[in-house]
């Protein structure tokens, strides 16, 4: 099951930059440690995670094995309309997490 | 080899001194009033106090938030929930955590608060008890021990416990291991001096649940304890061995009054 | 910092016995070089916020702020961060735009060891503009027994 916390506001002035919050439980595995077999363990990360508003992408990191085991990214967007804000967690073993909260713009 | 060594020694050195610089003057803080004792969290650096005190940031809020899903899960053989015999944990479950370890009614030992889940899953739900420091245990007890965020801890006015935790405060006051140590060499007569670059803590249970970012994953008391004694070259206790709710008995009375702040997060 | 002092600077680090393979400055000035090519990269306007003093590298949080109006004809289009000694010198890019209202991204990255990162940010009239900081990582007592 897919767990994820996010912080964003309810609502919302328009035109205003509301800081949204997200954390999911991910184990960041870099790729370069070795088990306890002595055998490196696969790298499995998460490597995309992308913001939209309404269907339109407002935010976009690229993430590599340096960012830590159960990732959290904060980041701004302008609030333009009532609606939903998107957020898509994406990697390896075909690792793919959606989320969404709704956004009342006043 | 020697050149890492020599490197290593100085980088403690280096790091020393900024620690000193750095916690130095948090070092008047206290509990308020005339309270001398601190809790970890105390003794951590701002970057990560705002790490715990942030739900979104915590990630032990992850675990949480499993543990939630845990608490209204139907299992075992009476398929009954957590929420079915207690409902709204956030009026059923105030305190609990600030009181254990307890003596459940008619046991004649004190079982820790996971001990206490783990009755009521063979007890009431008729379901196997959950593996220690199992994800699914750790998620439970800390939505749990969530509930309790802010109260004091409160051991129970029980006569019976004292021997229990008699027992505790001689294993705490023990030496053991090649480094023949005890806990109370450091956590009493060095608390606030450095361990290699960390600042010893006075080893009050006030956040248990942690998420210990040196295990990056939640882990409870005995996870930590187990740590502490190899830390100093001791065997560890089996993993339910009774030695650790006696030592936990012996922390919870010594940090009566400290507000607990699980769950919390932890270098 | 144009981007000649900031190689000067980094030849200067002493680079200590490694075991195995793991970025070093150089390979974090090539990944630089690979995100600005020849433009010039100037120090200020990018703030990078980290703890100087790290209690436990698995976890150090880190924010990226960048003083720009964020509108349709002036905005941070992406923000690079980059490590020295961690395995790979890239760490993250966030893209941006003037729909962020705001150039401020933070997140949590793993230091396994002391060592310098540095931000730098790339705006919509294709400047570059860089911070960096040096933190300490210091060393975990009281291991787990699997360590």
């Amino acid at each position: 099951m897919a767990n994820v916390l996010v912080n964003a506001p309810k609502t919302a002035r328009r035109g205003q930059a509301v800081e949204i919050k997200a954390l999911i439980l991910h184990p960041m595995e870099t790729g370069f440690r070795p088990g306890a077999d002595g055998r490196i363990l696969p790298r499995n990360i998460i490597e995309l995670f992308t913001a939209t508003w309404n269907g339109v992408e407002v935010f976009r990191i690229e993430l590599s094995p340096a960012i830590a085991v159960n990732p959290f990214v904060s980041f701004f967007a302008v609030a333009t309309e009532s609606g939903t804000i998107g957020l898509r967690w994406s990697g390896d073993e075909g690792f793919l997490v959606e989320e969404q909260v709704a956004i009342a713009v006043e | 080899m020697t050149a890492r060594l020599v490197y290593r020694r100085m980088r403690v050195l280096r790091v020393g001194l900024a620690l000193a610089l750095v916690f130095g003057s948090t070092l008047v803080l206290a509990q308020g009033g005339g309270d001398k004792r601190r809790s970890g969290y105390q003794d951590m650096g701002p970057a990560l106090q705002k790490m715990q005190d942030d739900d979104t940031a915590n990630p032990a809020m992850l675990f949480v938030q499993l543990g939630q899903q845990g608490w209204a899960r139907p299992s075992g053989a009476a398929n009954k929930a957590c929420a079915d015999c207690h409902g709204v944990a956030a009026a059923s479950m105030k305190g609990v955590a600030a009181r254990y370890p307890a003596i459940p009614k008619g046991a004649d030992a004190p079982v820790d608060l996971e001990g206490r889940i783990n009755l009521c899953r063979t007890e009431n739900q008729q379901a196997a008890k959950l593996p220690p420091e199992s994800r699914e245990l750790l998620a439970l007890t800390a939505f749990v021990a969530l509930q309790s965020r802010g109260q004091p801890i409160a051991p129970p006015d029980d006569p019976r416990l004292g021997v229990f935790r008699e027992q505790g405060a001689a294993i705490y006051r023990l030496r053991q291991g090649q480094l023949n140590l005890s806990c109370a060499l450091c956590h009493d007569d060095n608390a606030g001096k450095k361990l290699a670059g960390v600042t010893i803590p006075e080893a009050h249970p006030t956040a248990y649940p942690i998420y210990r970012l040196e295990w990056q994953a939640l882990g409870s008391l005995k996870r930590r304890l187990r740590n502490c004694l190899v830390g100093i070259r001791a065997e560890p206790y089996a993993a339910d061995a009774p030695e650790y709710v006696m030592l936990e008995l012996f922390f919870m009375d010594r940090a009566r009054g400290m507000a607990l702040e699980a769950p919390g997060v932890r270098p | 910092m144009d981007r000649r002092r900031f190689l000067a600077g980094t030849a200067a680090i002493v680079v200590l016995p490694l075991d195995r393979a793991r970025a070093t400055p150089e390979a974090m000035a090539a990944a630089i070089k690979k995100v600005v090519g020849d433009a010039v990269v100037r120090e200020g306007r990018v703030t990078l916020d980290l703890p100087p003093l790290i209690e436990n590298g698995n976890t150090v949080p880190l924010l990226v702020s960048v003083e720009s109006p964020m509108t349709e004809a002036d905005h941070v289009r992406a923000i690079h961060v980059f490590n020295e000694k961690n395995p790979q010198p890239n760490v993250f890019v966030a893209r941006l735009g003037p729909r962020n209202g705001r150039a401020m991204v933070g997140t949590r990255i793993k230091l396994g060891d002391s060592q310098k990162i540095v931000a730098i940010a790339e705006t919509s009239t294709g400047q570059f503009w860089s911070a960096s900081a040096d933190v300490i990582v210091t060393l975990a007592a009281c291991l787990e027994e699997s360590t």
